[in-house]
């Protein structure tokens, strides 16, 4: 009997009509930037997909002027129930157009379609629609007597979930009636270019979303820049510290949404089948590309052989490769660089005296593809266990006792995330208390919601993002 | 012939006991001129301990050591720790009202007032501790078959420093709403005010506030701040102090905080300039939130 | 606990002593059997069928679905199961079996022809030596409210009408009030009158309710000797969910690698189109994995949808969409 091989499944690129350039969107028309282009490129194939510019100090200095006058002039006089207005026309819009969104964002960023379409495009749009609501209802969101906009927020957000990043930071800055200055990361900003299309479509007033594309001294630009408000910025830690240092002894406002290393801790009477799948999607969910991804796993002893020898089992199952394949698990990597960061690491692993293991899956010529990769036998002092690899690498470690958990858990400078599989309500409940992460995940992992906090502990940043909660860092309260 | 009194060592106040500074110094200090005093020579108060690098180093050794267990009381506990603070203020209010018009160089009836409204404020925290959970928190209506909820936690170890100018109610105002939520805080007191804040540490040490939860530094903050900011077992700063204090550039402070990416509370005031804020004005819940963590659980439902 | 004592004496002792063995027991009692069960994992119900959605948005294609739709084509037990069934319904069903789709003779045959008991020497002389086998549906289906004595003779009578294969229902009341020993003991004695029938243990997962109770049924199933587990009669709602197939296909891929011993897996009720078999068969292959991608150990409990399939395999050989018109049916079912 032949084996069940899945046909090629590739969902049709011709929803996408992309340019062969793309300017910057500064008070509510593209304009040309004022530095060298740069290229954005396919992480799957390499291929050249747009030409973009690069924003100097004087580009950004104009979007924060534009935003500036947009604040001043329309944006903050307007009604919340009319900023809530337009924000439901850009949710709307973004339903819309939900298809060609996720087409652009696999291409541009290499993610699988089934995650762009099933989960990042709709829970942008989802982000949209949530915060929409609360513009004319801000006095209710118990943040304190009196919530006004800051004026002009700065955000910068990188590239493992272009747009949705983008919807957390741009949509409770609008409903809260501050305008914008955002900066997709430099790899992927061809859907933030997009979104400009829909700000376009929805008729929102010019300059109240300024998009800035460029890398590292655009957002430097951003951060320096004396106009700005509020920044709100999620990456590295290590550009966290550098922003929290930029502003120090300004009045600038900042929410930081960082690194992380997240345990997920696996119970000996836990749901077994179920934590294995949360395991897989814990870290091989956008190729490990996630700052909450559990990529610690953090198993009982004596179950560790089973969990292990499952795990593998099923990740023979996962299928790696072309992004646009509506089969596709695991998609390619962002970019070189970030394929040498997590060769690097993993090489480190291996010379640290760690287990390695991998799929042993076939991967495309072209592009920047990593195996999902486990070890085992990894300690909390291997630079695995330490350092976010950011890909689709999972270290395994093990614990006796639900103290140990815990401990091992914490012992680490991040707090983002955790996950926690028992069938004991009662240890859950505990263990929630004992974590020191931002966002706990009892039997199950990588949930996203609009209206659930997000944001971390420790050196995971400060600030949340999402619910009632997402909208504090974007007013200021009291007389 | 009156009687010789008895007069009081200031010491710090660090993991429930009162040492001596590690450094072995100590400082002069002086009453605050006042009405008639105002021509005349300083009147000397008491060599007050003069905390050291390593005192804030042992400081913040108690502070993690006691933060587990104050926050894990529960808020009704808690309030009732803060509820008792009061009380014994309540006891020693002479004590407290002499202390604050030798430091501020108040009037009886000003003093009075200022003690008064420094108890009140215990009173008005610790009414918070088994409520803000409930006003910040919440279940999250989520787009799933998932229970999600949204709690507060303290962040964990807080530095504080304390205003200049307010004594003792600027004191409590920034103390209290840290350890309401179960932070624990090490506090560089007012330079040149440092009494009240040693009689206060008496007041908590007598309080059933666990050793630790509250640690007292007196010295200067230019001295002592630096170390504070720079601790990567610190998990947040107020640098409310900043204000007026001598040699200290809140901005460094908060440049060296963002290395382990603490949470800083600014001082008051506008651009660079640090303002004491008023401390008779009635607070609101943002010294408290600041020092909060928000943690969010999931959990499917199912049969 | 209870225990049921109207069994044959000589009911099942070589499935006891296998059970006393993998339980690691002396004396298989209620008891060691709950202990046993209840130490399986649990299911979480969310996470269950949030893999069951995912793997139901694989995209099958071209070549692939040609091969899938011949496949689910030869895992159907095409099945009548109505009062009103005749002699004549039943040898139109095995007409239809033996010839699928008159226009394409390559079209497969499904893998048997599932009747009442009473039925079985129609369907069999009906069938020959064709390779279509006939199930008998036993043991006072659907709902299994008989004495084991009628039980037993209900299956006896339908092996010994030439059934080739035996579909029995467990005690459902037992199963839920705890009395799983009843249960097993059941299974095992009817699997011995089975003689060379294979038997499929029908669970009716839609009134175990949950799915840490399919699981235990599954292994309790597996554990007292069926051939095949089973999800429904088809008389009641929910039937053959993905969700619980997927739960059963963990079940005998956990149970061939601690026994060594490989069971099918027959979903039965409410899969009526070519897209949900192909869900089925995606599922079978990630979860079971390919060995049971074969219709020994794979079966469809359907009636309607070989029909869906056959106008799939015609759309997809001459690229036009077909209608009813174009498949011939000697009775067309409503059953299920």
């Amino acid at each position: 009997m032949p084996t069940f091989e899945y046909a090629p499944a590739p969902e049709s690129r011709a929803v996408v009509d992309l340019q062969s350039s793309y300017g910057l969107f500064i008070n509510g028309e593209f304009v040309d930037g004022s530095g060298t282009g740069f290229k954005s490129i396919s992480p799957a194939t390499e291929e050249v997909l747009a030409e973009v510019s690069e924003a100097t100090d004087a580009d950004v200095d104009a979007a924060v002027r534009a935003a500036r006058t947009a604040y001043t002039r329309v944006w903050s006089r307007m009604s919340g129930t009319d900023r809530g207005k337009y924000l439901y026309r850009i949710a709307r819009i973004l339903q819309e157009r939900a298809r060609e969104f996720a087409v652009l964002e696999s291409l541009d960023n290499g993610k699988p379609i089934k995650e762009s379409r099933d989960i990042d495009i709709p829970l942008a749009a989802a982000h949209f629609f949530y915060n929409a609501g609360w513009a004319d209802k801000l006095e209710y969101a118990s943040l304190g007597t009196n919530p006004r906009p800051h004026g002009v927020v700065g955000q910068i957000i990188p590239w493992n979930f272009p747009m949705l990043m983008l919807a957390w930071k741009i949509a409770p800055a609008l409903a809260t009636g501050n305008t914008v200055v955002l900066k997709p990361a430099e790899t992927t900003p061809l859907t933030a270019l997009l979104f400009a299309e829909v700000c376009q479509q929805a008729d929102l007033p010019p300059g109240v979303v300024n998009i800035v594309t460029g890398a590292g001294p655009t957002g430097q630009a951003i951060v320096d820049h004396a106009g700005i408000d509020k920044l709100a910025f999620t990456g590295s830690t290590g550009v966290g510290k550098m922003i929290a240092r930029a502003i120090s002894g300004t009045r600038k406002k900042a929410t930081l949404e960082l690194g992380g290393k997240a345990a997920n801790i696996v119970f000996d009477d836990a749901p077994i089948d179920q934590a294995v799948e949360g395991i897989v999607n814990g870290i091989f969910f956008n190729q490990g590309h996630v700052c909450c991804a559990g990529s610690r796993l953090l198993v009982q002893e004596s179950i560790a052989s089973e969990v292990e020898s499952r795990l593998k089992r099923r990740l023979g199952t996962l299928r790696v490769g072309d992004p646009l394949d509506k089969n596709t698990d695991v998609g390619a990597i962002n970019s070189r660089a970030q394929l040498d960061r997590i060769v690097a690491l993993t090489d480190a692993g291996e010379g640290e005296g760690a287990t390695r293991w991998d799929n042993g899956c076939e991967l495309p010529s072209k592009g920047f593809w990593f195996r999902p990769t486990v070890f085992t036998g990894v300690t909390q002092t291997h630079r695995i266990a330490q350092e976010e690899i950011f890909g689709p690498v999972l270290s395994v470690l093990t614990f006796r006792t639900p103290q140990e958990a815990v401990a091992k858990a914490n012992n680490t400078p991040y707090g983002l995330s955790a996950g926690i599989w028992t069938e004991k309500g009662s240890r859950i409940l505990w263990m929630a208390d004992q974590l020191k992460a931002g966002v706990v995940w009892a039997n199950t992992f990588n949930q996203f919601d609009p209206t659930s906090p997000f944001g971390g502990y420790k050196e995971s940043g400060y600030g949340r993002e999402g619910g009632r909660h997402g909208l504090e860092p974007y007013v200021k309260t009291g007389a | 012939m009156s009687r010789v009194d008895v007069k009081k060592t200031y010491k710090l106040y660090i993991g429930g006991k009162f040492p001596r500074s590690e450094s072995g110094r100590s400082y002069e200090v002086y009453a605050a001129p006042s009405g008639r005093s105002r021509s005349t020579a300083p009147r000397f108060l008491a060599n007050a301990a003069q905390g050291s690098r390593k005192d804030a180093r042992d400081a913040v050794t108690a502070a993690r050591a006691a933060q587990p267990g104050w926050a894990g009381a529960t808020a009704y506990n808690r309030g009732q720790v803060l509820y008792r603070v009061a009380e014994v203020m309540e006891s020693r209010r002479p004590q407290l009202v002499q202390e604050v018009r030798d430091a501020e160089g108040l009037s009886p009836a000003a003093a009075e007032a200022v003690v008064s409204q420094a108890i009140d404020r215990w009173v008005w925290y610790a009414g918070w501790s088994d409520k803000y959970v409930q006003i910040l928190g919440g279940l999250n209506p989520v787009a799933g078959p998932y229970f999600n909820i949204s709690a507060s936690e303290p962040t964990g170890v807080v530095a504080v420093l304390a205003p200049q100018e307010s004594s003792l109610l600027g004191l409590v105002s920034v103390i209290a709403p840290v350890i309401v939520s179960g932070n624990a805080v090490v506090v560089v007191t007012s330079a040149e005010r440092p009494l009240p804040a040693i009689t206060l540490a008496e007041c908590l040490a007598t309080s059933d506030v666990p050793g630790g939860v509250v640690n007292v530094i007196s010295g200067r903050a230019a001295e002592i701040a630096p170390w504070l900011a720079s601790h990567r077992d610190v998990n947040a700063i107020d640098l409310t102090g900043a204000a007026g204090a001598e040699g200290v550039d809140w901005a460094t402070l908060e440049e060296a905080s963002a290395d382990n990416l603490k949470r800083v509370l600014r001082p008051g005031g506008s651009g660079a300039e640090a303002v004491e804020p008023d401390w008779t004005a009635t607070p609101d819940l943002s010294r408290l939130t600041a020092f909060l963590e928000t943690k969010t659980v999931w959990h499917p439902k199912g049969r | 606990m209870s225990t049921s004592t109207d069994l044959p004496v000589a009911a099942a002792t070589d499935a006891t002593a296998r059970a006393r063995d993998l339980l690691g027991v002396t004396r298989l009692t209620n008891q060691a059997l709950t202990r046993w069960l209840h130490g399986l994992p649990g299911v979480d119900q969310v996470g269950c069928e949030a893999r069951a959605a995912g793997l139901g948005t694989r995209s099958i294609k071209t070549t692939s679905k040609q091969w899938a739709i011949d496949l689910a084509i030869s895992m159907i037990d095409l099945t009548t199961l109505e009062g009103a069934d005749t002699k004549g319904r039943v040898r139109g069903l095995a007409a239809k079996a033996l010839l699928p789709d008159p226009s394409d003779l390559s079209t497969p045959r499904p893998a048997a022809v599932c009747v009442y008991g009473d039925m079985v020497e129609t369907a069999k002389a009906a069938l020959g030596d064709s390779g279509v086998k006939v199930a008998a549906v036993a043991t006072a289906f659907p709902s299994g409210r008989a004495s084991m004595a009628v039980k037993l003779a209900d299956t006896k009578d339908a092996v010994k009408a030439g059934a080739d294969e035996i579909d029995m229902v467990i005690d459902r009341g037992a199963f839920l009030s705890g009395d799983y020993l009843t249960v097993f003991n059941q299974i095992a004695a009817v699997k011995q009158v089975c003689g060379d029938a294979r038997l499929k243990v029908i669970m009716e997962t839609g009134e175990l309710v949950t799915y840490d109770n399919v699981r235990r049924a599954s292994w309790l199933s597996m554990l007292a000797g069926g051939d095949f587990i089973k999800t429904s009669t088809g008389k009641i709602q929910p039937a053959a969910t993905l969700p619980v197939t997927l739960i059963m296909l963990e079940a005998v891929r956990d149970w061939r690698d601690l026994t060594n011993r490989q069971v099918g897996v027959k979903p039965a009720g409410g899969i009526k189109t070519s897209k949900d078999a192909i869900k089925f068969l995606v599922t079978v292959s990630e979860i079971a994995g390919e060995d049971w991608l074969d219709n020994h150990w794979f079966r469809f409990g359907a009636s309607s949808l070989l029909n869906d399939l056959l106008l799939q395999r015609q759309r997809m050989s001459t690229g036009a969409y077909s209608g009813g018109s174009y498949i011939a049916d000697d009775s067309p079912s409503t059953a299920y």
